[in-house]
């Protein structure tokens, strides 16, 4: 290997490491706030690229049809637990936000498909059907079983990772996607060629990431999010709704998924079971923060990155056994450095 | 308790005769159910009692299915060798992973467990020695007694015969020494170490054992199957396992068995069609449109939703459900039986335990500055403070629960200052807990009895055979003697969990007592009870000192200490403000102030 190679494979790890990243941040999110380990983020991943690559094609993705087919199932389920609770006053709000709003959403980008718009569009678009599936979901499967153990939210997270699996296989088919490329243009520096693509990526999940921190630190409902990761008892009793704090959590962590999607998609072929792979490299950069700290998960990320793509080159039959071996001396290290809580259930 | 047994006797007398009438095809499923439930049971111990969540069983069957094919396939080594050699190579990798990943908090487990299991599949997968992602054939049948067992219908009984005995195994061992241990673990380690559990190695022996039959049914498939590749043993397989454990309900044994049945029988109808699953299909065809492809996985879809909507419904599983209608057995009082040995008490010492300079720092807090006190045989002594002065941290530094900063603690005359908790309740310990710590699911009896478990010797092995009744007999004795003394005898068969607080709090007193200990410590044992409940409490504690018992209480309640202990220990701002007698300590003016900020 000389230099040029390894500065090849670093480029490609740093590109992957920074999708991981924002995965990685999801999943930590995601934890924290409703102890839920999201399984299914794969799939935001997968139908974020497939979402994409079917609008290139001018045709009307099939999310579009979930998105629309979830926002009734919703809405069925708030009618129903307002007539059983007596609060019909709140209905037609709370079916204005969980039915007509992500129906609109289907409609207009089922109406914009034919129209082949410029990409920027595209992804705009793709990003919000997506994102809109996010909080349905936490609607529809985990918020009836929010105070069940971890234990129970993790195998409704992995039975909604195989209801979605099958969704997408029906909706994209077996055969793979690509998009194309945001640029196509290249520039050297000294013998190293850095593509203006994988500059681009890696750019929009920092960017991404400095808007969390923003959001986090700045605004009442990242403030909110933070005080229910802490406590969910204490944010309940100064009035953050749980309800509301796992939906935003789940709109957050979709919206970063659908962008690992848009991102990775011109880097991977990506298809329908595409995502499982890829976020349980996510999985790997968060444990290596600990789930709890996202500077050490996306670094972590980073290196699963790197280690992926050099291994990739020496022994790639065994790329996903390395990358996986991996996770073990890290948590040896993490056993050995963490002080122990006992969780209780 | 005659009609449970009857259920049982039909279920298994169905199982023996289903070979006999049913067609082929539900032998080969019978046999997967059997193959199944062997691998959740493990599940059931490890998740669903131990509370510790794995999703790379699978790989674990794997090791037993590829062990057994590689060495009869290349060496000719008899299967029945081959059976031992994968349990003990099993055994090491399960023993090797848990050691690094048990001693993680709860959710790491099942992460790394994902992680473990999708390097082991597609190590079987790229290994040339194992047959590549195409895998070996040619694996020879099991022969017992010079009969090949080609016949699927002969491989059932000894599949279902290894599933009994491993159910029956199971059963055992939930019903044991360890087995109260392993469920204790459940409610955190803290409870479980302060009754001389290690806990860490408590969870690794359980994932050993839950390895171990899932290497079990490995091998029982290959030698079924005769021949292997790795898609069997991938990870959609592992989180197949943990969804029959915990969809059947992972906190019983009968969980693992309902839960198999259900997910096979569930997924071949789902593979079948038919009526039902066309309408679905075209039910969902009408609600999302669209060119869709129309080689679209509708089983998968249907098996994912009905999942959720079942967990929704069932938190629990089947299997609590299905119990309501069985007929629950009647207790049967507990015989007595010969008392088990009790400490020799040494009386000669005028101190049982010292607290000499006890200093925790958390970062800048000092929450225990410098403190000394001793504690005499046969007293009760109050350690006494207003809020925030440090006591509940001072009896963890005596229980093991905290690290000291600086200073030492001594009982009975050696250094306890680095003794784990689990230790400590071994030199003759004993405590309580100041937020209830019961398994509220467990009977009284088997809480109190968990009191004990220092005092018996059982392991895994002896309690899965069921060769512990003698030394289980006085261990339950002695449990109802405790709940007797402590006057809860009329709820000894209740679970824990439906007692009200003082009940409880007495519950656990009694749990203390069950472990023959030289000090008792109590963590404000009064908190939260009623007026009389605390007057039974107070005589309750002035019985066990008459009796010899040395007390150490930290407490809130002034009233309360006052007329009860002998001596008081105040603390406030953790430093020591005054120690005498009760009355000498009431008219102490400083510590009037501390009470009432300067009356």
């Amino acid at each position: 290997m000389d230099l040029s190679i390894a500065a090849l494979l670093a480029q490609d790890g740093v590109t992957n490491g920074a999708i991981y990243a924002l995965l990685a941040l999801a999943l930590v999110l995601v934890f924290a706030v409703t102890r839920v380990i999201w399984v299914p983020s794969g799939e935001y991943v997968a139908f974020g690229t497939l979402t994409l690559a079917a609008l290139q094609l001018g045709k009307t993705p099939g999310t579009v049809g979930l998105l629309a087919a979830m926002a009734i199932v919703a809405g069925l389920m708030e009618t129903a637990s307002a007539l059983r609770r007596g609060e019909v006053a709140r209905l037609p709000r709370r079916l204005l936000t969980w039915t007509a709003v992500p129906l609109a959403i289907a409609g207009a980008v089922a109406a914009m498909a034919p129209l082949e718009l410029p990409l920027p569009v595209q992804i705009l678009a793709t990003l919000a059907a997506v994102t809109a599936l996010g909080p349905l979901l936490y609607r529809i499967a985990f918020q009836p079983v929010a105070e069940a153990s971890v234990l129970v939210l993790l195998i409704v997270s992995v039975a909604v990772h195989f209801a979605l699996l099958g969704f997408g296989l029906w909706f994209f088919g077996a055969e793979g996607s690509r998009t194309p490329p945001f640029s196509a243009a290249s520039f050297s520096i000294g013998a190293v060629n850095v593509s203006v693509q994988s500059l681009l990526v890696v750019a929009t999940s920092v960017l991404l990431i400095f808007a969390l921190y923003l959001f986090f630190g700045r605004t009442l409902y990242g403030k909110a999010l933070r005080a229910t990761a802490l406590n969910r008892a204490g944010a309940r009793l100064v009035g953050v709704s749980p309800n509301f704090a796992g939906a935003l959590t789940f709109t957050l962590a979709s919206l970063l998924c659908a962008f690992s999607g848009v991102l990775i998609g011109p880097i991977t072929t990506i298809y329908y079971d595409s995502g499982f792979l890829i976020s349980l490299k996510g999985f790997v950069g968060a444990i290596i923060g600990g789930l709890s700290s996202y500077p050490l998960a996306a670094a972590g990320s980073l290196l699963v990155g790197l280690i992926e793509s050099f291994s990739s080159f020496w022994a790639s039959a065994f790329k996903e056994v390395i990358v996986f071996t991996l996770i073990i001396p890290v948590l040896l290290w993490r056993s050995l450095t963490t002080t122990h809580h006992d969780e209780e259930e | 308790m005659r009609t449970g047994r009857l259920a049982f006797v039909a279920f298994v007398a169905l199982l023996a005769a289903l070979p006999a009438f049913a067609p082929q095809f539900w032998v080969t499923l019978g046999n997967y159910i059997g193959l199944y439930s062997i691998v959740a049971l493990g599940l059931v111990l490890l998740t669903g009692v131990a509370g510790q969540t794995s999703f790379g069983q699978a790989a674990f069957v794997g090791l037993g299915a590829y062990t057994s094919a590689y060495l009869t396939t290349r060496y000719g080594t008899s299967p029945w060798l081959t059976l031992w050699i994968g349990l003990a190579f099993t055994g090491a990798v399960a023993l090797c992973l848990g050691f690094i990943t048990l001693r993680m908090k709860g959710h790491y487990l099942p992460l790394a467990t994902i992680a473990w299991g999708i390097s082991l599949y597609y190590l079987f997968g790229n290994l040339e020695m194992l047959g590549g992602h195409t895998g070996m054939t040619g694996i020879p049948a099991l022969s017992v007694a010079g009969i090949e067992l080609r016949n699927e219908r002969w491989y059932y009984y000894l599949i279902w015969a290894i599933a009994l005995v491993a159910l029956w195994a199971t059963n055992n061992l939930l019903d044991s020494r360890p087995g109260r241990a392993i469920r204790a673990l459940r409610g955190g380690l803290e409870m479980a170490q302060a009754f001389g559990v290690n806990g860490a190695r408590l969870k690794i022996v359980v994932f050993v054992y839950a390895a171990l039959l899932a290497c079990v049914s490995g091998w029982l498939y290959a030698h079924l199957q005769r021949f292997v590749n790795p898609s069997p043993f991938g990870i959609n397989q592992g989180i197949e396992y943990l969804f029959m454990a915990v969809i059947g309900g992972a906190g019983s044994v009968w969980g693992a068995v309902i839960g198999a049945t259900l997910i096979t029988l569930l997924k071949q109808w789902l593979q079948d069609g038919g009526p039902l699953m066309t309408l679905l299909r075209d039910g969902l065809e009408l609600v999302l449109p669209k060119g869709v492809s129309p080689s679209g996985n509708f089983e998968i879809i249907v098996f994912g939703i009905l999942m959720v909507v079942l967990l929704q419904r069932a938190r629990e599983g089947l299997w609590p459900w299905i119990a309501r209608f069985l007929p629950r057995p009647k207790p049967v009082p507990v015989p007595p039986a010969t008392p088990l040995a009790a400490r020799p008490r040494e009386q000669d010492g005028a101190t049982l335990l010292y607290v000499r300079n006890a200093r925790k720092q958390f970062g800048g807090l000092v929450a225990v500055n410098d403190l000394s006190f001793e504690v005499r045989p046969g007293e009760i002594l109050g350690l006494i403070g207003p809020n925030g002065a440090g006591k509940s941290t001072t009896f963890n530094l005596i229980s093991g629960g905290l690290a000291l900063t600086s200073g030492d603690v001594a009982f009975l005359g050696a250094s306890i200052r680095h003794t784990p908790p689990y230790e400590i309740a071994a030199r003759g310990i004993a405590r309580t807990f100041q937020h209830v710590k019961l398994i509220p699911q467990m009977s009284v009896l088997d809480n109190v009895a968990l009191g004990a478990y220092l005092r018996g010797r059982t392991g895994v092995v002896r309690a899965a055979l069921k060769l512990d009744r003698v030394e289980e007999a006085r261990v339950r004795a002695e449990a109802a003697r405790a709940i007797e003394r402590c006057g809860l005898a009329a709820h000894t068969f209740d679970a824990a969990g439906s007692l009200a607080l003082g009940q409880q709090r007495i519950v656990e007193i009694a749990r203390a007592l069950c472990a023959d200990p030289v000090l008792l410590l109590l963590d404000e044992p009064a908190a939260g009870l009623r007026y009389l409940e605390k007057q039974e409490l107070a005589a309750l504690l002035r019985s066990l000192k008459a009796e010899g018992m040395t007390i150490l209480l930290v407490e809130h309640d002034m009233d309360f200490v006052m007329g009860l202990t002998d001596r008081l220990v105040v603390m406030d701002f953790g430093e020591k403000l005054a120690e005498g007698q009760p009355a000498d300590i009431q008219r102490n003016p400083r510590v009037r102030e501390a009470y009432l900020g300067g009356a």
